[in-house]
């Protein structure tokens, strides 16, 4: 038996916690120091969010088996409020902010500056705004947070977690919606709360900000430890911490593939948009692009740059106003005004949102694979199950998706898995160009590696692949062309072989000045 | 046996497997089995009033305006909307077939043709500003239920109006013509009980046959034992129904027009793409519209199809008490509603099947029947139809939760 650490401020010895009779997670070690930030990493489903719901008292003390030493003494949380009494604070991925109260409404959200059920609202908007001073917040605490976008609704967060006297800040993938700005910001905070001595457990799939600021990595892998990494001494490569969250080495991150582009088989000229509420706002500014086929072209920006609202304005006109430009293919002007045009003319478009955009989530996997195509399935409008079974079931072993069967509902897998149906249901399709919005957004690393594969094998069969990405290493391992968009218009175009990320860097920075 | 399909699976142990596939689809069964155990106590309750054969015409009747509705209502529900108009559309259309065929003498056809054309564009008109002008389907349609409700008041000015042309007043009082007229002694009405048989026959072979597909392409499919045991069970309790019936008058005519109704919405619904799509619409819309699905096109569609039926439920209405009334239709809308959320649907769209409405609307009418029958008063009466509401909604939200 290991002593027990005396200087640690969190300390999670053999936590075990089954669910009906499925381990999530058995014999968990996790330590956290005084004024940390403790990274806690590991591919999708390894027990990362179970671990931090028994620390937070979600899963109550008989649920799960183990010890949490918490400031010294043995804690036996029976909820979230017990957790949160003790400073010890979650925030989750999906934020718990409600979007149309205003931010001061927000901050003191169940925990009203209130004397007798009457809310002193000068009071609360007084302690909102040096709440807000101490994440570099200037909004009003009046401001909707529907207003704010979600990099700052996540310093909101964090804001309000600083006003529950927060001594643990748990982060659950704090960057994973926010642009590289933001990100940054949010890194930055974390450091100045840590100056504080507010220790900080950080969840995240990046793994360069992690190296960024962590300064212990704790890795899990299939509900166990597999390692705690020091890191204060300096950055650990990332192999290293890639090849304990996988079990295997990952040489290469991208598969290799010697690109055949073909002739130019679409182009877009002049492509213009507008925002479709504030109406006098071009988004899109004439965008100019083509593909070849079998080319996979990325399109590389920060957020906000206008690449998903290039995207849909193109496909069928599905998001914005006054939309102008022609498409081409095979050099002859094409119609696709309408969804249902745009798949017709073979343009398909994954969306970067796959579950409120992308699938109905109730659905079986069946039903979302042939929602596209369902005149693959049916004749004369009736639907041949058996087809769709058959065609369901053919995909779910090409792209290996892991299910029980293919009448499981979507909202049950994991979000590879979904991503892999997502993919099924366009390539039922059989779209000529692919349109790929975030591919690979909150995906683990080894199923990051499989979409990867799928789609060097997609443009090997001749399609055309339009990759956006917010990733800058997913597009320069992948694409074969890389147009560099910012506030709506394309500033650059590298090659393959001249593409940097620091010329990526340079070519937005030079465009804003 | 099964050399010609090398692609299924090897059947586990069979009792396993049967077990399984009852588990899966328990929700089917169980709502089948609580509509049976509902009527053997009630059965049991009124000392076997209940089957007799002039009651259970009565209790068909009694209930097909309100299946007709559920079937519309079901896709809307279904499609993520509600319609809360369908009571006054159905006693607007009763109003105005009243004033065709009665005031201005017009002939039954061109009069019910009207009719229906009526609540298309009233549903036309309803849906158009859900869909199109995206007005929450609540809204609409409460206004509507007041519009309409007002204008079957205008329409009549207050009054009753009847009775209508004998032609008409078949569509709900009447029975399929018997073609063995005279054969036998006559009690029995033979056409009526072969056409019960021939409809259980088609049942099984058209479940037969979908069974043999979905083993052709190694789905996984109901087992042998439980095919066989749900064909016998349903068919001989269609068959025993059918034969009540053939010893009173025969089938009524309604019954036909349900019957067709109910088979080609369940079709629509399990095996269109139309179908498909209204639910992926209901399921997550935005989805449904980048997956190249005519969103607003086809909620528009469910609420004309809505109105037509209303229409047509207002039709029979109003033929089964002969006369327009401006009370007609009052409060249809809670029981169609009822209907389907009893039957299964989810209030939050994508979830919900033609026959499980149809099962609930006949829970609600057995019960309504039932109790009526043993002299329950109609206060107490809607208080145990609330609570049987509340209660299979809580039953399904329980097992989902599990």
């Amino acid at each position: 038996m290991e002593t027990t650490t005396v200087d640690a401020i969190l300390e999670m010895r053999g936590i075990t916690k089954d669910f009906h009779g499925v381990n999530a997670l058995s014999d968990v070690n996790l330590v956290v120091r005084p004024g940390e930030i403790h990274a806690v990493v590991g591919e999708n489903g390894a027990g990362k969010s179970t671990l931090m719901k028994v620390l937070s008292g979600v899963y109550p003390y008989p649920e799960y088996r183990g010890e949490i030493r918490f400031m010294g003494e043995e804690r036996r949380f029976r909820g979230i409020a017990d957790s949160e009494a003790l400073g010890i604070i979650i925030i989750h991925q999906e934020l718990a902010l409600v979007p149309l109260l205003s931010i001061a409404e927000n901050m003191f959200l169940g925990n009203e500056r209130a004397r007798h059920g009457v809310i002193d609202w000068a009071l609360a908007h007084r302690e909102t705004r040096e709440l807000l001073a101490k994440v570099g917040l200037k909004e009003s605490p009046a401001t909707l947070i529907d207003d704010i976008g979600v990099g700052k609704q996540q310093l909101v967060e964090i804001a309000k977690a600083l006003s529950k006297k927060v001594k643990l800040l748990i982060l659950d993938e704090p960057t994973a919606s926010l642009n590289e700005s933001d990100s940054e910001a949010l890194l930055q905070l974390l450091r100045g709360l840590k100056a504080q001595g507010i220790a900080c457990i950080l969840i995240s799939h990046k793994l360069n900000e992690i190296a960024e600021v962590a300064d212990a990595i704790t890795v899990l892998r299939d509900g166990a430890t597999v390692a705690r990494l020091d890191c204060s001494a300096g950055a650990l490569p990332q192999s290293t911490v890639i090849r304990h969250m996988v079990g295997r080495e990952m040489a290469d991150r991208y598969p290799k593939r010697t690109p055949r582009v073909g002739p130019t088989v679409f182009e877009l000229r002049d492509w213009r948009a507008f925002h479709p509420v504030h109406t006098d706002r071009e988004v899109v500014k004439g965008v100019n692009l083509r593909i070849g086929r079998g080319e996979i072209v990325g399109i590389a920006g920060l957020m906000g740059a206008g690449r998903t609202e290039l995207a849909m304005s193109l496909f069928g006109r599905s998001w914005g106003h006054r939309i102008s430009g022609t498409v081409l293919k095979d050099g002859k002007p094409i119609d696709v005004s309408t969804v249902g045009k745009a798949v017709g003319h073979g343009i398909a478009y994954v969306t970067e949102d796959r579950k409120s955009l992308g699938l109905v989530l109730n659905d079986t996997i069946a039903h979302n694979t042939t929602l596209a195509h369902l005149d693959g399935v049916s004749t004369h409008g009736v639907i041949d199950e058996g087809r769709e079974h058959a065609v369901a079931s053919d995909f779910r072993r090409r792209l290996a998706t892991r299910c029980t069967g293919v009448h499981q509902a979507v909202v049950n897998l994991s979000g590879g898995n979904q991503q892999k149906v997502v993919l099924a249901k366009w390539l039922f399709a059989d779209p000529t160009l692919l349109i790929l919005d975030e591919p690979t957004r909150g995906i683990d690393v080894g199923a990051k590696f499989e979409i990867y594969t799928l789609i060097a094998k997609l443009a090997d069969e001749g399609r055309s692949i339009l990759m956006i990405s917010s990733e800058m290493p997913e597009l320069l391992g992948m694409c074969d062309r890389i147009y560099v968009m910012n506030d709506g218009r394309f500033v650059a175009e590298f090659g393959a072989a001249e593409a940097t990320q620091e010329k990526i860097m340079h070519a937005i920075v030079d465009a804003d000045r | 046996m099964d050399q010609s399909i090398p692609s299924t699976p090897p059947p586990a142990a069979a009792p396993g497997r049967t077990a399984h596939f009852l588990k899966q689809n328990l929700r089917e069964y169980g709502m089948l089995l609580s509509l049976v155990a509902i009527m053997v106590f009630f059965q049991v309750m009124t000392e076997g009033t209940l089957l007799q054969p002039l009651n259970l015409t009565n209790l068909v009747l009694q209930n097909s305006y309100i299946v007709i509705m559920a079937l519309g209502m079901l896709l809307v529900i279904v499609a993520g909307h509600i319609d809360l108009s369908v009571g006054s559309v159905c006693g607007f259309v009763g109003a105005l077939a009243a004033v065709l065929m009665v005031t201005y003498e017009w002939h039954f056809v061109p009069a019910t043709i009207a009719c229906l054309l009526c609540g298309a564009v009233i549903g036309a008109a309803q849906g158009w500003f859900v869909a199109y002008f995206r007005i929450p389907s609540f809204i609409v349609t409460l206004a509507g239920m007041l519009v309409f409700k007002g204008l079957a008041l205008a329409l009549l000015q207050g009054q009753s109006v009847g009775p209508f042309p004998d032609e008409f007043q078949k569509l709900s009082s009447g029975f399929i013509p018997d073609v063995f007229d005279g054969a036998g002694d006559g009690s029995l009405r033979l056409t009526s009980l072969l056409l019960g048989v021939g409809v259980v026959a088609a049942m099984v072979v058209i479940g037969w046959r979908a069974r043999a597909n979905e083993r052709q392409h190694g789905m996984e499919s109901e087992p042998l034992a439980l095919f066989v045991a749900r064909n016998a069970a349903f068919g001989a309790i269609l068959i025993a129904l059918a034969w009540l019936m053939a010893s009173y008058k025969g089938l009524p005519n309604v019954l036909i027009v349900m019957f067709a109704l109910m088979v080609a919405y369940d079709f629509v619904t399990t095996r269109t793409v139309l179908g498909r799509r209204i639910y992926a619409l209901g399921g997550n819309e935005k989805a449904a519209r980048l997956s190249g699905i005519r969103t607003e096109r086809l909620a528009f569609l469910t609420f004309v199809n809505m109105g037509v039926l209303a229409a047509l439920a207002g039709l029979v209405f109003a033929a089964r008490l002969n006369t327009a009334t401006p009370k007609a239709g009052l409060g249809f809308e809670l029981d169609v509603i009822a209907a389907c959320f009893i039957g299964g649907a989810s209030a939050s769209g994508g979830v919900g099947r033609v026959m499980g409405a149809v099962i609930g609307a006949f829970v609600m009418g057995v019960m309504n029947n039932g109790m009526s029958i043993l002299g329950i008063g109609i206060d107490y009466q809607q208080v145990i139809k609330g609570l049987v509401l509340l209660a299979a909604v809580c039953v399904d939200v329980y097992n989902k939760n599990k």
